[in-house]
């Protein structure tokens, strides 16, 4: 596997690689159904009273 | 038992410290036998002196959080976190002293710039904000998770094998000892040993969120958890080399351009994973809690979390534009930054727009004063180095000193602010009492540092632009004009408003210390309540009028 095998896979396969993965990380986020699971998320700072084992 | 088996590997690290010691060729790798020697001694002791007798035979280490949250290594955290935030921010006013008045370091090697240079900045970086990161995500991720620490004592190793790291590092760095790589100094030996002390620290952490209670990871571990692994796994590529024998010498196996663009894939990273992830952790938890309001968009949070970590990396090669490095790669090192400044923003518009509808504790708390800052200066770095990073503009801005303030308007602004407010968050807490010293001497603290900060930046964007302007400059037959001597002359006056902005800023940790200090003591100081503002009616949201006093026409 030389330089320019490699640099043509990222800059080809490896980006649709990495931006379908961010797409799909952002989108996932971004669903409709996440508004009741994120209004909960971000009150957990609020909820540290005790510890469990 | 474990307890001995740990003693047991001290004592053999203790073994071949002392091979190091005898086979030693030059002192400086002597020394480092010694340090390590009476670490392992130290920690051999410990290990075995904390145990007690089990009610059923055999003996057991004491649970010293009574099934509560694990703070005593966080204690230990703030208090190295104060103690090696004074001293990296003194070897800098030191090396910005040097830097004004060259003789200063009398001929002696181990004063020279060169080799107090990394000892400021590891201390800042590593020693400083590596303390903050190591107490605040032990506490955060407790909290967040619901969950006691996993392993205690392995968190113990992790603090102290952490500090030994720091030891080691700063003292190679005056002996004489470094693999002249920027932000990765350390030889092969120290590099090996941080890399078992962070392995420790990612086992730690995520055995705790494995443990947790709660549901969900609340993203402030995801950012904490980005930065332990990202800085795994930069740490270990960058640092891959071939010592030669048993000695403090070794050689990369990277070469040439490939060597220069690993470091800088390694040295931007540093900046991104360990000064902005690990800080922006620091800032999900702090802010929220110090606000008593949830983080404005959680989802924006999320979108903030992976934009940063899917740009960041790429964005090293702007440190190499206009050298060897093949141009499409500086053009994507470039792009990459310029695309990072919207989640940068995001997420300075999301920690700031958590204090909506609570704008008033930005007047009445300095804590919250104090993040704010750091938020705006987490913008303004945000922005100029996106701008840096254009090929253009870094054509007039590298090598000068505007690098210099754009770095410390992030390092003094950003990383110092958001821990200087974690510490106070943390201070009354960890040394469990009831509250802060003094409120007063934080708003102290807080001005102090805004006005080193503003000076040293200032001045550093006039020297730096001037220094590039001077450097360019041609005359009609092409000559350049100005000799390089002469234009480190002109900077004179600029290095001398620098060091007054270092030593105000440094003055303003030292109120810090004294605050904690106190703190910890349990004393709280006899003093006036912060200013509140206009006295009114916060129903209606009209001043209140002394009575006698004329009224208003309605």
């Amino acid at each position: 596997m030389d330089y320019q095998t490699l640099r043509t896979f990222a800059d080809s396969w490896g980006l649709v690689f990495m931006g379908a993965v961010f797409l799909i990380a952002i989108g996932w986020a971004l669903r409709p159904g996440a508004r009741t699971s994120n209004d909960d998320a971000r009150m957990i700072p609020f909820r540290d009273d005790e510890a469990g084992q | 038992m474990t307890s001995f088996l740990q003693a047991g590997a001290y004592l053999l690290f203790g073994i071949l410290s002392l091979f190091m010691i005898a086979t030693a060729t030059s002192a400086g790798f002597a020394i480092h036998g010694v340090i390590i020697l009476i670490a392992c001694i130290l920690a051999v002791v410990t290990t075995v002196g904390r145990l007690q007798p089990s009610p059923n035979g055999g003996w057991i280490v004491p649970d010293t959080a009574n099934g509560g949250y694990h703070d005593g290594v966080i204690k230990a955290g703030v208090i190295a976190t104060v103690f090696w935030g004074v001293v990296g921010l003194l070897v800098g006013v030191v090396i910005a002293a040097q830097l004004t008045f060259p003789t200063l370091g009398w001929g002696i090697e181990y004063l020279s710039f060169g080799r107090l240079r990394p000892v400021h900045t590891s201390a800042v970086i590593f020693a400083f904000g590596g303390n903050a990161l190591l107490a605040t995500s032990f506490w955060v991720v407790q909290r967040t998770c619901r969950a006691q620490l996993w392993a205690p004592g392995l968190a113990w190793f992790v603090f102290w094998g952490y500090q030994l790291f720091i030891v080691l590092a700063a003292s190679g760095y005056v002996l004489g000892i470094t693999q002249s790589k920027e932000y990765a100094e350390p030889e092969w030996y120290v590099d090996l040993w941080l890399t078992i002390v962070w392995v420790a620290y990612l086992a730690v952490y995520v055995g705790t969120i494995v443990k947790r209670r709660e549901p969900h990871i609340y993203v402030a571990n995801w950012f904490y958890l980005a930065f332990i692994i990202t800085i795994a796994m930069l740490h270990v590529v960058n640092n891959l080399a071939v010592p030669v024998g048993f000695g403090p010498k070794s050689y990369g196996v990277w070469a040439g351009v490939q060597d220069a663009l690993t470091q800088w894939w390694y040295g931007h990273n540093a900046v991104g994973f360990f000064l902005t992830a690990g800080f922006l952790g620091m800032m999900y938890y702090f802010v929220p809690k110090q606000a008593g309001k949830p983080v404005y968009s959680y989802r924006l949070s999320i979108v903030h979390f992976w934009s940063l970590i899917f740009l960041y990396i790429w964005a090293g090669p702007h440190h190499l534009h206009y050298t060897a490095l093949p141009d499409w790669a500086q053009f994507l090192g470039m792009t990459f930054s310029i695309m990072l400044w919207m989640p940068s923003w995001g997420g300075m518009i999301n920690g700031l727009m958590t204090l909506e509808g609570a704008w008033d504790k930005i007047r009445t708390d300095p804590i919250i004063r104090m993040q704010v800052a750091a938020l705006a200066f987490y913008g303004m770095s945000t922005f100029e180095g996106p701008m840096m990073s254009i090929r253009s503009v870094n054509g007039l801005s590298h090598y000068t000193d505007w690098t210099i303030g754009h770095v410390h308007s992030g390092a003094l602004g950003w990383v110092g602010m958001i821990s200087f407010s974690s510490m106070y968050f943390l201070a009354p807490r960890v040394f469990g009492v009831a509250r802060l010293y003094s409120l007063r001497m934080i708003n102290w603290h807080f001005w102090m540092a805004m006005g080193g900060i503003t000076l040293y930046t200032a001045s550093m964007w006039v020297a730096g632009i001037m220094q590039g302007l001077m450097w360019r400059e041609f005359n009609a037959e092409g000559y350049l004009v100005y000799s390089f001597a002469e234009v480190t002359a002109a900077m004179h006056p600029y290095y001398l408003i620098r060091l007054a902005g270092g030593v105000i800023y440094l003055g303003g940790a030292l109120m810090m210390v004294w605050n904690i200090w106190m703190t910890a003591k349990g004393r709280v100081r006899d003093e006036a309540p912060l200013d509140a503002g206009t006295p009114h009616n916060p129903h209606t949201d009209r001043p209140l009028v002394p009575v006698g006093a004329a009224q208003p026409a309605e």
